[in-house]
């Protein structure tokens, strides 16, 4: 690599790119060739900044002035301006919220002050589809480390002591996982490594083999010399195209380089990895699928034991972690357990990667340490509610989770205090909803996606999601009555203690926690037919405010129904016997004089 | 456009010789397979069954089971709402709601001039930008309502 005097990071994650980030890239490039600066300029396209909200992002470096919502127009004054003569483009750079004065600086922003970046390291700062910029940030100098100085037990034991725990939301201690599958007699292994991301609201792991994906297979490499496995593959969604790109580069690129392949290093440690595209089951990233769907089978979960540790993939002993436990690994090794240990709460270490989304300032992706409370995350990080609405709830752990409310935002997380308040760490997606979502909806809208997503298998997620979903639809609709709460809660409850896998133990999670702190939505809901967030279609009454209505009549032309009367110029009223609630009408008025109650 | 029974045949011939022989073929085969037709043809499907012994009971197992295939063809251009947690706090069902009835089609369903298949699809991973749609490769975000129209109109 060439020596520059200033690098332009341009984020190439999917946000960004739906944002137009490459015509932003073309430009720059453009740009500083017509300046003849492009000898001393380099223009990096990186993985994600996390801060997708304000993409396109472009980051200068060395100053690291950080510009947000970059657009190609913008780029011929930030070439002359900042690239040619060293002056900040005040109007391209981060404004803060309210009160706080701009911030130029990356490190400066709210966003990124408190996060803790050890998975997320190297995303947004090197070139993914560039080995030898991970190499110069110390990539692949944990391997070299564990096949020349360390022993497979070794590995496994500074593992163990890092306390790392399945980042795919189980949280299974990962150092011990893995001493299973090393004690495990075979002739053959296989490590996999879950990319099968299916849960709504979650990025992190697409965002991490966009981003880094050499740190993901310098992980598995690991992994392998620690469990004696000689082969792996990567599950990964077929709905992440650039994801899947980079990995197939990335491992060309490995191969090139002999850190992957026979004699890895010149040593006897031998490692050939593949890719696996799913076909779209979120079954599927329950370990027995998953491992049913790579051989070509339908993905439905088996019984365990056996455990995959002892007969996984075609009946061999297989260790399988999450994309997110993988990225870890590296940093571990290099650094040693106690340094990862020493972030984080007593049984929980380390830190996570969390996809904040829904109502929130910030959308995108942060890493803190474990311990740090929802509050931090939502109001410092995510720079609190949008529109400066009430904050309501936030659902954590995707559709498996559960909602928790203002009580519960000063916890600190971890995978005990998560479960102990009903919801679970998950994936790591969290939800932030304000004072207009319904809690009732969410919950039939999170039952909805497991339902349809239920493999079919075991009856009582088979039947039982189905039942609770008929119920939660006969609650919105206004036609619920108080027994349906009673019902609800023993379905839940019989479903979570005896489904097959993970998907019915947790799917009834966002019913059982919005029941347990929102009970009295579901009770205005049955009791006096009213959907106190107005969300709920068939309970929505559309009402016309006699004092705005200018009486043009436009409303009682577009309704379908013919639900509308009154006279020009005189205020209309809605038959509320007749109205189908389309909203039709709303939308016609000229002057927002119709309210949805 | 491949149409004859025999190009068909030739086509599956293709796709499956690296597999044979080997385990854990069949999705990698019916994937590829899809690519090549946009859908997967009864005749294909049958083709497979032969060459690589498996039963058509099993191979249809397995391709109903998973949300990406399809058996019956699909329009020119596939639009994906994404009806994620983020997306439908943010009003996702709004905009799916104006496609079917722009669209005149139901969920999966295909416009009769094949120009348009509507999939609402679980998250699309651009929670930042909700609501998200996608129209073949090209990823719109904040979608509004009214600004529908003037999307679809790109593509012919």
């Amino acid at each position: 690599m060439g020596l520059y005097r200033s690098h332009v990071l341009v984020c190439g994650g999917t946000g960004c790119v739906s944002s137009g980030s490459q015509a932003v890239l073309d430009a720059l490039k453009k740009g500083l060739a017509d300046k003849g600066l492009d000898k001393e300029i380099l223009v990096v396209a990186t993985g994600c900044h996390g801060m997708c909200e304000m993409g396109p992002i472009v980051v200068v470096y060395p100053e690291g002035t950080f510009y947000c919502r970059v657009t190609a127009a913008d780029v011929p004054e930030l070439v002359e301006e900042h690239l040619f003569k060293g002056r900040i483009v005040d109007r391209l750079i981060y404004k803060g919220e309210g009160t706080v004065a701009d911030v130029p600086h990356y490190t400066d922003i709210p966003f990124y002050k408190k996060q803790h970046r050890i998975a997320l390291r190297n995303c947004g700062y090197i070139n993914p589809e560039n080995i030898d910029e991970y190499i110069a940030r110390d990539g692949y100098v944990a391997l070299v480390k564990a096949v020349t100085e360390m022993t497979p037990d070794d590995v496994i034991e500074t593992v163990k002591e890092s306390g790392l725990r399945g980042r795919g939301g189980g949280g299974f201690p990962t150092g011990l996982k893995w001493s299973f599958c090393a004690r495990s007699a075979g002739d053959k292994k296989y490590v996999i490594c879950n990319a099968d991301e299916g849960d709504p609201g979650a990025f992190m792991d697409r965002s991490l083999l966009e981003g880094d994906p050499h740190a993901i297979v310098e992980g598995m490499l690991l992994g392998a010399y620690a469990m004696g496995a000689s082969e792996g593959y990567v599950y990964c969604r077929a709905e992440y195209p650039l994801a899947i790109r980079r990995l197939k580069r990335t491992i060309e690129q490995a191969t090139e380089y002999g850190f992957l392949g026979d004699n890895i290093l010149g040593t006897d440690f031998s490692f050939h990895l593949h890719i696996k595209e799913g076909a779209g089951a979120f079954v599927c990233g329950e370990e027995t699928a998953l491992m049913a769907s790579i051989e070509g089978q339908r993905g439905m979960p088996r019984p365990r034991p056996p455990f995959p540790a002892n007969k996984g993939l075609w009946g061999k002993p297989t260790n399988i972690n999450n994309v997110e436990t993988w990225a870890n690994v590296a940093s571990i090794i290099r650094n040693g357990g106690a340094w990862y240990a020493a972030l984080g709460t007593e049984k929980s270490k380390g830190t996570k990667v969390f996809a904040l989304t829904g109502k929130v300032n910030h959308t995108g992706l942060v890493e803190v340490p474990m311990g740090t409370t929802i509050r931090e995350i939502v109001f410092e990080i995510g720079g609190g509610i949008l529109n400066g609405k009430k904050f309501k709830a936030v659902q954590i752990g995707g559709p498996s989770g559960g909602c928790l409310t203002e009580e519960h935002l000063d916890i600190p997380i971890s995978y005990e205090s998560l479960s102990q308040v009903g919801a679970i760490m998950g994936s790591g997606g969290l939800v932030v909803m304000d004072e207009d979502n319904c809690m009732v909806d969410v919950a039939k809208f999170f039952l909805e996606f497991t339902q349809a997503e239920s493999c079919g298998k075991c009856p009582p997620c088979r039947e039982g999601t189905k039942k609770m979903l008929d119920i939660l639809g006969r609650i919105v609709a206004g036609k619920g009555t108080p027994e349906d709460l009673d019902s609800l809660q023993y379905l839940g409850t019989m479903i979570k203690e005896t489904s097959l896998c993970g998907l019915g133990q947790t799917a009834p999670n966002p019913v059982l926690t919005t029941l347990r702190y929102f009970r009295d939505e579901y009770e205005a809901h049955i009791n006096e037919k009213r959907c106190p967030a107005g969300a709920c279609v068939e309970l929505a009454r559309y009402v016309i405010d006699a004092k705005k209505c200018i009486g043009c009549t436009k409303c009682a032309k577009v309704c379908p129904v013919g639900a509308i009367s009154g006279t020009v110029k005189q205020p209309h009223v809605i038959d509320q016997d007749k109205c189908i609630k389309c909203g039709a009408c709303a939308e016609a008025c000229p002057v927002k004089a119709i309210d949805r109650r | 456009m491949i149409t004859t029974q025999e190009e068909v045949l030739s086509k599956v011939r293709e796709i499956v010789a690296p597999w044979k022989g080997k385990a854990g073929g069949l999705i990698p085969i019916l994937q590829q397979t899809q690519h090549e037709f946009g859908y997967l043809p009864p005749e294909a499907v049958e083709a497979i069954s032969e060459e690589m012994l498996i039963p058509l009971a099993e191979i249809y197992g397995v391709a109903t089971f998973y949300a990406q295939f399809h058996l019956t063809p699909r329009g020119r251009h596939i639009v994906r709402v994404c009806r994620g947690t983020a997306c439908h706090v943010r009003g996702s069902l709004k905009i799916l709601e104006k496609l079917k009835k722009n669209l005149h089609v139901v969920e999966n369903g295909t416009t009769e001039d094949l120009r348009f298949t509507l999939e609402p699809v679980a998250c699309l991973g651009a929670c930042g930008l909700a609501p998200v749609m996608t129209i073949d490769e090209q990823t719109f975000g904040r979608v509004t309502p009214d600004a529908l129209e003037g999307i679809l109109e790109k593509f012919e």
